[in-house]
């Protein structure tokens, strides 16, 4: 049963977060590329530094802060909502008395997945970002095919992967348990499961943002 | 045998349960009954253990729930059975996967054998066929009988009814009150339901508790509810108009 959900939540958070995680990636790409030749124009700066760029802001902070932010809205508010629904709807107390452990079989699961899914996700963001910057310079005619891939090659830093990794996965665990415990202890009816709702949200990227930080003080 | 025994119930300043001593009798349909905000609910919830008294101690026969291990209360779920008073069927699952649910989790049975006892429970309730449908695809009436289902199908020892007839048709409500009365006497379990269907109690109610302001006010069967003076009884029983004219008419007793 545990395997059941854990399968079916890594489903939801992972292809089910797939588009949307496309969608903002491609455009953030594309932003960090337009922005910095707009910033960089007339300096005596080589363009190819503009692949560099893109390449580790997408790493290091786009990629697993935006989506998790996004990801926040998304995900961890439909957990909230759907464990709050099942506290309202006496279906968490259904399992109490079926001597189910109710935090073990729907908190967990959800944490586990998104555990696994969402370092998965940021990266994919990382890959269609950089992509994303490539579309909008290379065929519009902002700079060459070689100065961007130059860039891309340029000063890597396997290191920048492993902190990648670690605010995915950190993000991870937040969004989850945020979101899990504001829907597993609602209390009242419709007006509080959306403030929970809100909650879930606001409070897992206040806290996304608190990591971010941190985590960039202790390994950078 | 269930037994209450000085149960008390406080949110914080307010004391909803004060001191309740009851005993639910094995093999009965025993019936908690009371006005709204008179401590039902809040008393059913600490008897499946839900809620925590804040103070009193509940016996499964001679098991103090308040002193068990998790592993026994574990072991005791087991023998539990509860419809909630909104079915709490869960909405992604089936039917079948709804009444299969306290199986997968207790049990090791084989598919094969779940799905045995899957179609033995359904048909229990005159519920054949339905295996693959979701709850939101039947009514409101079929909904309680798979609940009445997936809290039969571990063959408890205990079976909990939070309001089974809210939100049913009279009729629907006295089918419904048969098929749990004939379970409680099929399998000589300890049913315990809360109640305030003037119908069940006329009907089904071998051992009745009525609860008044957090306190026992009356206790009887279904053939003591005329014949008593309690007044509190009296007010509960006959509060719909049409009812106090019929005994100001005939008296309490002649209906």
């Amino acid at each position: 049963m545990y395997y059941k959900e854990l399968v079916r939540q890594m489903y939801d958070i992972g292809l089910g977060s797939l588009p949307i995680i496309f969608l903002i990636s491609i455009f953030l790409g594309a932003v960090t590329v337009t922005q910095f030749y707009y910033q960089m124009d007339g300096q005596f700066i080589p363009n190819s530094f503009i692949g560099y760029i893109v390449r580790d802001m997408m790493i290091i902070e786009l990629s697993p802060t935006f989506s998790c932010i996004i990801l926040a809205g998304k995900v961890g508010s439909n957990m909230a909502a759907e464990i709050g629904g099942m506290r309202q709807k006496e279906h968490i107390d259904a399992m109490d008395i079926m001597g189910v452990n109710t935090s073990a079989y729907l908190v967990m699961p959800k944490v586990l997945a998104a555990f696994m899914m969402i370092p998965l996700l940021v990266t994919v963001s990382a890959f269609v970002g950089i992509a994303g910057g490539y579309i909008a310079s290379v065929p519009v005619g902002l700079f060459s095919h070689n100065d961007y891939v130059t860039g891309l090659r340029l000063f890597f830093e396997p290191h920048n992967i492993f902190i990648m990794f670690v605010k995915a996965a950190t993000f991870a665990i937040i969004l989850t348990s945020v979101s899990c415990y504001q829907g597993y202890f609602v209390k009242g009816g419709s007006i509080e499961l959306g403030e929970a709702s809100t909650r879930a949200v606001v409070y897992s990227i206040i806290l996304i943002l608190v990591a971010d930080y941190i985590i960039a003080l202790i390994l950078t | 045998m269930i037994r209450a025994e000085s149960i008390r119930k406080s949110f914080g300043d307010q004391e909803v349960l004060k001191g309740v001593d009851f005993t639910f009798e094995a093999g009965k349909t025993n019936l908690i009954i009371g006005r709204s905000g008179a401590g039902k609910t809040v008393l059913l919830k600490i008897l499946v253990g839900l809620f925590a008294p804040t103070a009193g101690r509940v016996w499964y026969d001679d098991r103090d729930f308040s002193s068990l291990s998790k592993q026994q209360v574990r072991e005791l779920r087991m023998e539990v059975g509860m419809l909630f008073q909104g079915n709490a069927l869960f909405d992604s699952m089936t039917i079948e996967e709804n009444i299969r649910f306290p199986m997968d989790m207790f049990t090791k049975m084989t598919m094969k054998e779940k799905q045995s006892r899957v179609n033995e429970v359904l048909e229990r309730v005159s519920m054949e066929g339905i295996n693959s449908k979701f709850p939101s695809e039947i009514s409101g009436g079929m909904q309680k009988r798979v609940g009445i289902a997936r809290s039969i199908v571990l063959n408890p020892k205990y079976l909990f009814c939070d309001e089974p007839n809210s939100g049913l048709d009279p009729k629907t409500s006295i089918t419904i009150d048969e098929l749990i009365s004939n379970i409680t006497d099929d399998n000589n379990i300890t049913t315990i339901i809360n109640t305030h269907d003037m119908n069940s109690v006329m009907e089904i109610g071998e051992n009745i508790c009525l609860l008044h302001q957090g306190q026992l006010a009356w206790q009887g069967n279904k053939d003591e509810v005329l014949q008593s003076d309690n007044e509190e009884l009296h007010n509960f029983i006959f509060a719909s108009p049409f009812l106090q004219k019929l005994v100001d008419r005939v008296g309490a007793k002649n209906i």
